[in-house]
């Protein structure tokens, strides 16, 4: 499995760290019942999944990885800066 | 009576293990006199660039390249950051980026040879034959189970870069692949 860094071009999966599944976090004053759902509750597709990995033995980037559960074809990669799962600060 | 003076040596990170040559491949160790990670400010890419052209002569590097010459050299050293190898920074370029003092804490050496791709080929999952990686290329890659800094220095030359605890280990892994190499002829 290879996976194209955006930054370092196509790398060995052995350069990667996998983290789960890429998940837009909620927001710090949600409920219970959300907080719960995004800690514990998941698709578990076979198919397509979005996750999150870390080019850890490359450039340290995180990325989002669209990758078939199935098949490993990587379908997708993006910097994960890029990828709007970050907590939106809002000081109004 | 007669004055003690007590002077301390710093010992550099493969002081004992090289220079090593078998066959046609050398490796020796350089100790640059400074080592400063930059890391630039968010929107601040393009002044810190002009400011480390104006100090120390050359721009910020793009993804997987190295600036600069032996003297002085900024290579590109992983997402949003590059590190400054040869001169003191110049504190100017605060403005711009957070500075890191990483002097002590990484060792450099220099690997030398017809065959050195060849070695190299036996510790790391990219391709650093001279025609695919060229002169000012540079690479955050694993050797053997260590973040590694890879950098064209010449055409038979390639600096590489672990952290300075792993010294041993990276002499030790380098070694292994040199002679077996060699004994191929
Ligand atoms: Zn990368």
């Amino acid at each position: 499995m290879r996976i194209t860094c955006p930054l370092c071009g196509a790398r060995d999966h052995r350069e990667f760290t996998y983290k789960g599944a890429a998940l837009p976090v909620p927001a710090l004053d949600s409920g219970v019942a959300e907080w719960d759902a995004h800690v514990h509750l998941r698709e578990n597709p076979a198919g397509p999944h979005e996750e999150l990995w870390q080019h850890a033995m490359g450039c340290g980037a995180w990325l989002k990885v669209r990758r078939n559960t199935v098949s490993h074809e990587i379908l997708a990669v993006e910097l994960a800066q890029d990828a709007g799962l970050v907590i939106k600060e809002d000081r109004s | 009576m007669a004055e003690t003076e007590m002077q301390l040596a710093a010992k550099s990170p493969c002081a004992g293990l090289l220079p090593l040559t078998i066959g046609d491949v050398t490796l020796t160790e350089d100790t640059p006199a400074a080592m400063t990670l930059i890391a630039p400010y968010k929107g601040q890419e393009k002044p810190l660039s002009d400011a480390l052209n104006a100090a120390h002569g050359m721009g910020f590097p793009a993804p997987n390249r190295a600036t600069g010459n032996a003297e002085a050299r900024a290579i590109w050293f992983g997402r949003a950051q590059a590190l400054l190898v040869g001169p003191v920074a110049d504190p100017k370029l605060a403005a711009h980026a957070a500075l890191t003092d990483l002097s002590d804490g990484w060792a450099v050496v220099r690997l030398e040879g017809a065959h050195a791709e060849e070695v190299m080929a036996r510790l790391v999952p990219i391709d650093l034959r001279p025609q695919v990686f060229k002169r000012g290329h540079t690479a955050r890659t694993e050797l053997q189970h260590m973040m590694a800094s890879i950098t064209r220095i010449g055409p038979k030359a390639l600096q590489i870069m672990v952290f300075r605890s792993f010294a041993d280990t990276l002499v030790h892994d380098l070694k292994r692949a040199m002679e077996a190499v060699a004994a191929r002829g």
